[in-house]
């Protein structure tokens, strides 16, 4: 299959899956401008084990202030639902038990619709710009 | 590293609170937009002190920014609970300005009012990671409540370890199912009320000095 560089991929939909390890060595503010800038240039971007509660947080109020009129409105976001969170102790989220690994998905806000989601399903429909 | 970051940020967290019983507690009212997040507050600041919080709106996002009502005194039981309100706008991962222009709004106005829910959005979140004692989570029992918006913030607000009740509002409404918010989130005490018609507020009150107190 022919290799297709960055930005060359036409009427496509460019769709990029992060391992854990390529985020591992990253801190909050690099995982979230890695995140951005592909969904900013049209991307989908999946992570194998998605952020942690915390940076969620920094993600929402980030797209925040990059929204602009007419040229980008923000992102759609999925994961799976946490199933029982509460039910986990102080101790197992510590120890990283039953943590924050969940594979995420997120786009443009104007090209991603989420079309189902349940605990083990989520179900997306990606458009072109 | 992080693990003992996180550690003693929490460490520091609940010696702030177990410490910080003579400073009214501030608790956020935070949810998705138009659940009926400010016409909560207006009932709460009304029926105890009288003044309402900000105007009320089914336009989204009219609350752009957090709004605190200092010194609630909530009285039950013979005790009195002492509380700071914090309205914030409504959260969400996106905002477009083409949803005000069919509210009758020019599109200067929507432009403008999408830019000020912006920073409304990002000033919410900063609250939460920062500025708030606890939760209330407020949310429209006619929607379904298994978004992602509610799903993150209720992860966020417990990773955060902060005490958080989920009112199920507008169960004035014919659509209201309460149940399925106790459902999406079995893990907390879900409250059914009508901030509008001031409907099951004596329980409302209840829970608050309980959780809260």
């Amino acid at each position: 299959m022919p290799e297709v560089t960055p930005g060359e991929t036409g009427d496509g939909v460019q769709i990029d899956l992060i391992s854990g390890a390529r985020m591992e060595g990253l801190t909050s503010m690099e995982k979230i401008r890695l995140i951005l800038d592909g969904v900013r240039d049209g991307n989908i971007v999946v992570l194998e084990e998605g952020l942690s509660p915390d940076e969620e947080s920094k993600l929402i109020e980030v797209t925040m202030t990059e929204i602009s009129p007419d040229e980008f409105n923000g992102i759609e976001i999925e994961t799976y639902p946490h199933s029982q969170t509460g039910s986990q102790s102080l101790l197992d989220r510590l120890m990283g038990k039953g943590s924050d690994k969940k594979l995420t998905v997120i786009g443009p806000a104007n090209q991603i619709e989420t079309l189902h989601k349940d605990e083990n399903l989520i179900s997306a429909l990606v458009s072109r710009k | 590293m992080g693990l003992f970051t996180d550690l003693r940020d929490s460490i520091s967290r609940a010696v702030d609170r177990m410490f910080s019983d003579a400073e009214p507690k501030r608790i956020g009212i935070y949810g998705p937009p138009n659940a009926g997040k400010t016409t909560l507050a207006n009932r709460i600041a009304r029926d105890w002190t009288g003044d309402a919080v900000g105007p009320e709106s089914h336009i989204p996002h009219e609350t752009r920014r957090a709004r605190r009502k200092e010194n609630v005194e909530i009285e039950r039981d013979g005790k009195t609970v002492s509380i700071d309100i914090v309205d914030t706008p409504g959260v969400t991962t996106k905002v477009d300005y083409k949803e005000f222009l069919d509210h009758d709004m020019e599109k200067e106005d929507a432009v403008r009012r999408s830019r000020e829910a912006t920073e409304g959005v990002a000033e919410a979140m900063h609250w939460l990671r920062e500025d708030v004692d606890g939760v209330i989570y407020v949310l429209d029992s006619t929607e379904d409540p298994f978004t992602q918006v509610n799903t993150m913030l209720i992860g966020i607000i417990e990773s955060q370890d902060l005490p958080v009740l989920i009112f199920a509002n507008k169960t004035d409404l014919d659509d209201s199912n309460v149940q399925r918010i106790a459902n999406a989130f079995p893990q907390h005490e879900t409250v059914p009320l009508s901030a509008l018609e001031g409907n099951n507020m004596d329980e409302v009150y209840s829970k608050i000095a309980e959780y809260f107190g």
